[in-house]
C-alpha cells in the first residue's frame, strides 16, 4: 500500500450559468486583460489516499467525485494529478506544490 | 397527524417549522435527530431551512448522508410526505429525491425578504388548500436558490405539473424583475412525480402568523392535514 496525493478540479459544466466566472471575467477585462475569453470558476481538492497504485488511487477519487465531491446535474471533474508520497508514519505531508512539481504538473 | 421535524447540524428553521405543525395547525411534533434511524411514527418528515454542516462543498450535499435520510428515502418510497424548506429543498436534489440542482443566487448575495410566488399545481396533497394561481406573500432567505435543470428536465416538470410554486410579480406574471435569485423558469417549488415529495425555496412556516408580516404559508400545513391526516 502506497500513499498518493490526488487533485482534483471540478468545475461548473459550460453552459451552465457561472455569475462568479462571468464577474471574475469582467474584472480582468476591466484590468486589461482584454484576450480573456471566459472564466469558469470552481474548486480544487486535494486528497492524500491510501492505495496499492496510482490506477488505483485514481479509480478511488473518481468515485469520490461521482459519489460527493461534484453534483452530476452542474458540475464536471477531472483528476488533475496522482502523486505517490512518503508514508512513513509521521512524516510530515508535503505541501501541494511539491506534490505537483514532483509529479511534473504545474 | 404527526410531523417529524429532523434536525442536521446547522438546521436553523427547525424551531419554526415546529411552531407552524404544532401551535399554528395545532398537531404533533417531533424532533427527528440526524444521526438516528428512526422516524418516531412521523406521517410527515420534514426536512427544514438552515445551513447543515455549514453549506461545506455544497448545500445539502453532506446532510444527504447523514444517518436518518435512508429511513426518509424509504419514507418517501413508501409514497410518504416529504417536505423540504429551503436548505430542505437544497438536501432533498442532493439525495436525488427531487431533479435538479439550486446554484448560488445569480446577483451572488444572500437575499432575505419578501417575494410573491403563484400556485402553480393546487392539485397537490401540499397545495389543495390553495386556489390554483393563487399569489402567496411568503419569506425567502437563501444565498443558494437558484433552481437548476437541462431543457428536457424543465419541460418534463411543467408537463407533469410538478412545478408546484413560480415566483411573479404583483400581477401575478412570472417576470426577469419578479424572480429574486435566477431560478429557471421561475420555479420557486416543485414535487416528486408521484407528487409526495415537495421542496419550495421559501418559506411557508414563517408565514403562519399576522404578527411576522403573512400568513399565507398556513394553508399549506392545512392541506397536509386535510389530505393527509384523514
Amino acid at each position: 500500500m502506497s500513499r498518493f496525493r490526488v487533485a482534483v478540479h471540478i468545475v461548473p459544466r459550460r453552459g451552465i450559468l457561472d455569475p462568479q466566472g462571468k464577474a471574475v471575467a469582467d474584472a480582468l477585462h476591466t484590468l486589461g486583460f482584454a484576450a480573456v475569453r471566459e472564466v469558469r470558476v470552481g474548486r480544487h481538492v486535494v486528497i492524500d489516499v491510501d492505495a496499492a497504485d496510482r490506477d488505483e488511487a485514481d479509480r478511488a477519487a473518481r468515485a469520490m467525485c461521482e459519489r460527493l465531491l461534484a453534483n452530476p446535474v452542474t458540475e464536471d471533474f477531472e483528476i488533475a494529478s496522482v502523486a505517490a508520497q512518503p508514508a512513513s508514519p509521521g512524516a510530515p505531508a508535503r505541501s501541494p506544490d511539491a506534490a505537483n512539481a514532483a509529479a511534473g504538473v504545474r | 397527524m404527526r410531523f417529524g421535524i429532523v434536525r442536521f447540524p446547522g438546521s436553523n428553521c427547525d424551531e419554526d417549522a415546529f411552531h407552524a405543525a404544532a401551535d399554528a395547525l395545532g398537531e404533533e411534533a417531533v424532533f427527528l435527530w440526524h444521526k438516528d434511524h428512526d422516524l418516531q411514527g412521523a406521517d410527515v418528515v420534514l426536512l427544514p431551512g438552515g445551513f447543515s454542516y455549514g453549506d461545506y462543498l455544497r448545500a445539502g450535499a453532506i446532510a444527504r448522508f447523514s444517518p436518518i435520510m435512508r429511513e426518509v428515502a424509504a419514507h418517501a418510497e413508501r409514497g410518504g410526505p416529504v417536505l423540504g424548506i429551503c436548505n430542505g429543498f437544497q438536501i432533498l436534489c442532493e439525495a436525488g429525491l427531487l431533479p435538479g440542482a439550486l446554484l448560488r443566487n445569480v446577483e451572488q448575495c444572500f437575499i432575505c425578504e419578501q417575494v410573491r410566488v403563484r400556485v402553480e399545481n393546487a392539485g397537490t396533497i401540499f397545495t389543495s388548500g390553495y386556489e390554483q394561481g393563487q399569489i402567496l406573500r411568503l419569506p425567502i432567505a437563501h444565498g443558494e436558490g437558484r433552481f437548476t435543470g437541462d431543457d428536457a428536465l424543465l419541460d418534463r416538470l411543467e408537463s407533469n405539473g410538478q412545478v408546484a410554486f413560480r415566483y411573479v410579480n404583483a400581477a401575478g406574471e412570472p417576470t426577469e424583475a419578479a424572480n429574486p435569485n435566477g431560478s429557471m423558469r421561475n420555479i420557486a417549488g416543485l414535487v416528486s412525480e408521484r407528487g409526495n415529495v415537495l421542496g419550495m425555496m421559501p418559506h411557508p412556516e414563517r408565514a403562519v402568523d399576522a404578527v411576522l408580516g403573512s400568513t399565507d404559508g398556513l394553508a399549506l400545513f392545512e392541506s397536509l392535514l386535510a389530505r393527509v391526516g384523514a
